[in-house]
């Protein structure tokens, strides 16, 4: 029994609560910060639920999404774009990515987590929408639809991750896929939640859905890398020759797609340019109240600057790669922001030319609000840490100790099991069902 | 082929007498449809008003293609408001909505260099829609359209709260209600008022001037159906583009019209039977 118990734990490269115990004091520190960030988040939120969420939030009648909406798009979309980028490889036979699987799925379900710790104090009636999603479904709502892929997405994601630790690629595989069509529906699905509202030309027709796919991508890159680089600083150990090729191919990916959603940013704005009811809202982004929003973060930090330091990277300078990345975040967060709150800052009744609503509305974030967002990064940032040491940087296992019969995956980095009078490569290949 | 040559100069002219009344009204409603009437911001016709808001004709069939019946709605009167408030006041204390939220409101439009007036009235309040964005955008179906009467209503225990709905509405008429702990909006005073038979509003019933016309446009006798089936006044609804077929319908209305409307009197130009 305790034998067995020790290979699975070996299998799966589970090195438990004792690795978080051995960690060197600064780590213990950043999670502590972590730990107090999650706790000082759920407190406030908590207290908001007590005492009305009216009080404290600075949403209103006519901007009621606020920052905390923002941070759960910036989650969900960072969750689907890790399932989107590490699908390449460990559903789609592409082998430079088969390395960050293990860690980009681990990290997806930790994103998706964190929105839903974020979207639980924002939503009125969190435990309401557990009954009435189920038993009086609108199959015309996107808001119905995005709640329901994405739970559907979550329970793949978790069968995936279980396989992917369990070695079964065939069934990892499967969930993979099904994980990534599900998740892929859930999250044009958040993009038509905006995108079909007539009354908002700012977010109304296909823009938002379309675009939200491929911002998606652009954050599963940035994520990936982040947290692959932030993992070489924690561990060194992890990178090695495959590692390498894998962080290579996502920077180059990560570079390609960059340069899409710099197109669609352009196109956005040109064509907003000569629509009535987009111009007012773009001139705020361009020129107004939201231009440092606009200029410094969505456009400087989360374009160009990455774009600029990971073409300097080659994809080999790590340093360079966890900067631009993590910068890359925090822009990409602020372009969340810059689709949420701007769409709503242009009263309905802004056309008709009446007195009361002739100048954009205003949203400023409370702290309760940002106490409510920083609950679910900081339990994203806690459970990474945590998977850092306790999943031993999501290496399947020691190198050293490999097995009679196996040999490391090139592809994965996993231990294969040669059946008799197989090769190396054969053997990858069923393991991966490439043909 | 050959074209019979015709001298249009030698023809005499027919004269309008031999164009039926039919034939007029008809001819003046295209009028109206291509060339559209500027009011209230937006170019709409009143042809345009009735077939682009309820997709049918004229007639008979009209009453039939009403979905519902009573098909509740309300025409206002711009002209006649006085931004007196009394219709909030009402509304407020009928539905017992306490501030700062309302489900009606008055907006106030001013102008320059005009010669009659430089400010004028919009009361805005849900407009009940046939095509209602909020009722699709719910995820539980919290908000729905009341098969019967039209009206856009709430079932409050099914509300999560995500207030997709408050976003999705192109009128602003709907608001969190921490005392129902759901999504709020105005019902037509459905459940204060007219399932209790009352024939009014809380909010026209209250409107000293008249501005607020509350009715069912299914009866040809109802005030409401008298008021948008007619072409001497221009009626219009609020952000047609949005394609939600609204049931709150707004006229200028200044009073000789409406009263000629109201009476029925016919313009004796249009009437063939009548002799000048």
């Amino acid at each position: 029994m305790t034998g067995r118990m020790v290979n699975i734990s070996k299998k799966w490269g589970f090195h438990g609560v004792e690795a978080l115990k051995d960690a060197s004091p600064g780590y213990k520190m950043v999670m502590g910060f972590f730990v107090l960030l999650t706790l000082a988040g759920l407190a406030v939120g908590l207290h908001a639920l007590f005492v009305g969420y009216h009080h404290v939030y600075g949403v209103t009648r006519q901007i009621s999404w606020g920052i905390m909406i923002s941070a759960y798009i910036f989650c969900v979309v960072t969750s689907t774009g890790l399932c989107i980028v590490s699908s390449i490889g460990h559903v789609f036979g592409g082998e430079a990515f088969m390395p960050i699987a293990k860690r980009a799925v681990f990290m997806s379900i930790i994103f998706m987590f964190g929105g839903f710790c974020i979207i639980f104090f924002d939503i009125e009636n969190p435990f309401r929408m557990a009954i009435w999603n189920v038993f009086s479904p609108n199959f015309a709502s996107n808001m119905w639809w995005m709640g329901t892929l994405y739970g559907a997405y979550l329970v793949f994601m978790v069968i995936e991750y279980y396989f992917l630790l369990d070695q079964n690629h065939t069934l990892s595989r499967l969930m993979g896929f099904f994980g990534l069509v599900v998740g892929i529906a859930a999250h044009s699905n958040l993009g038509a939640v905006f995108g079909m509202l007539h009354g908002r030309p700012f977010w109304y027709g296909p823009y938002l859905p379309i675009y939200f796919i491929f911002s998606a991508a652009m954050s599963g890159g940035c994520a990936i890398l982040f947290f692959t680089t932030l993992g070489w600083k924690i561990n060194p150990e992890i990178m090695n020759q495959r590692m390498e090729r894998a962080v290579k191919a996502v920077t180059q990916i990560t570079i390609f797609l960059i340069s899409v959603i710099i197109f669609f940013t352009i196109w956005k704005i040109l064509t907003g340019m000569v629509s009535e009811g987009k111009q007012l809202v773009l001139m705020s982004l361009l020129t107004g109240s939201y231009a440092v929003n606009f200029w410094v973060f969505e456009i400087f930090l989360g374009m160009f600057l990455p774009l600029y330091l990971l073409i300097r990277s080659k994809g080999n300078n790590f340093n360079l790669i966890l900067w631009a990345t993590g910068l890359m975040m925090i822009g990409i967060f602020f372009m969340r922001y810059d689709i949420v709150v701007p769409g709503q800052m242009e009263s309905v009744y802004h056309s008709l030319g009446v007195v009361e609503e002739a100048n954009l509305l205003t949203y400023t974030p409370t702290f309760h609000e940002i106490m409510g967002s920083l609950f679910g990064i900081g339990f994203i940032g806690l459970a990474y840490f945590a998977g850092e040491k306790m999943l031993n940087g999501h290496q399947l296992e020691e190198h050293e100790i490999v097995p009679e019969g196996g040999y490391i995956c090139p592809g994965c980095g996993a231990i294969h099991f040669m059946e008799e009078g197989e090769t190396e490569e054969d053997a990858m290949k069923r393991h991966h069902r490439i043909w | 082929m050959k074209f019979p040559k015709i001298n249009l100069d030698k023809l005499k002219n027919e004269g309008t007498g031999s164009v039926t009344a039919q034939e007029r009204r008809k001819f003046l409603k295209l009028g109206l449809t291509v060339a559209g009437v500027y009011a209230g911001g937006k170019i709409l016709s009143l042809t345009s008003a009735i077939s682009t808001v309820h997709a049918s004709g004229g007639g008979a069939d009209f009453i039939k293609k009403y979905p519902y019946n009573p098909h509740y709605s309300m025409i206002i009167r711009q002209s006649l408001c006085i931004d007196c408030e009394k219709c909030v006041d009402a509304c407020n204390s009928t539905n017992q909505v306490p501030e700062p939220n309302y489900r009606t409101r008055i907006l106030t439009k001013k102008y320059t260099g005009k010669l009659d007036k430089q400010v004028e009235f919009i009361p805005v309040l849900c407009n009940q829609c046939n095509n209602a964005p909020c009722v699709r955008a719910c995820p539980t179906r919290a908000t729905y359209k009341d098969p019967v009467t039209g009206i856009v209503r709430m079932e409050s225990k099914k509300c999560i709260g995500c207030k997709t709905c408050m976003l999705a509405c192109p009128y602003d008429a709907r608001y969190f209600s921490v005392e129902r702990r759901a999504v709020d909006k105005c019902d037509f005073c459905w459940e204060k008022r007219l399932s209790k038979g009352e024939k009014q509003t809380g909010c026209s019933a209250a409107c000293p001037t008249g501005s607020r016309t509350f009715g069912n446009l299914t009866d040809p006798e109802n005030i409401v159906y008298k008021l948008i089936h007619q072409l001497e006044e221009q009626v219009w609804v609020i952000r047609p583009a949005d394609d939600t077929k609204p049931n709150v319908f707004y006229m200028k209305g200044n009073m000789r019209s409406v009263e000629n409307i109201l009476n029925e009197q016919k313009f004796k130009y249009f009437d063939p039977n009548i002799k000048s």
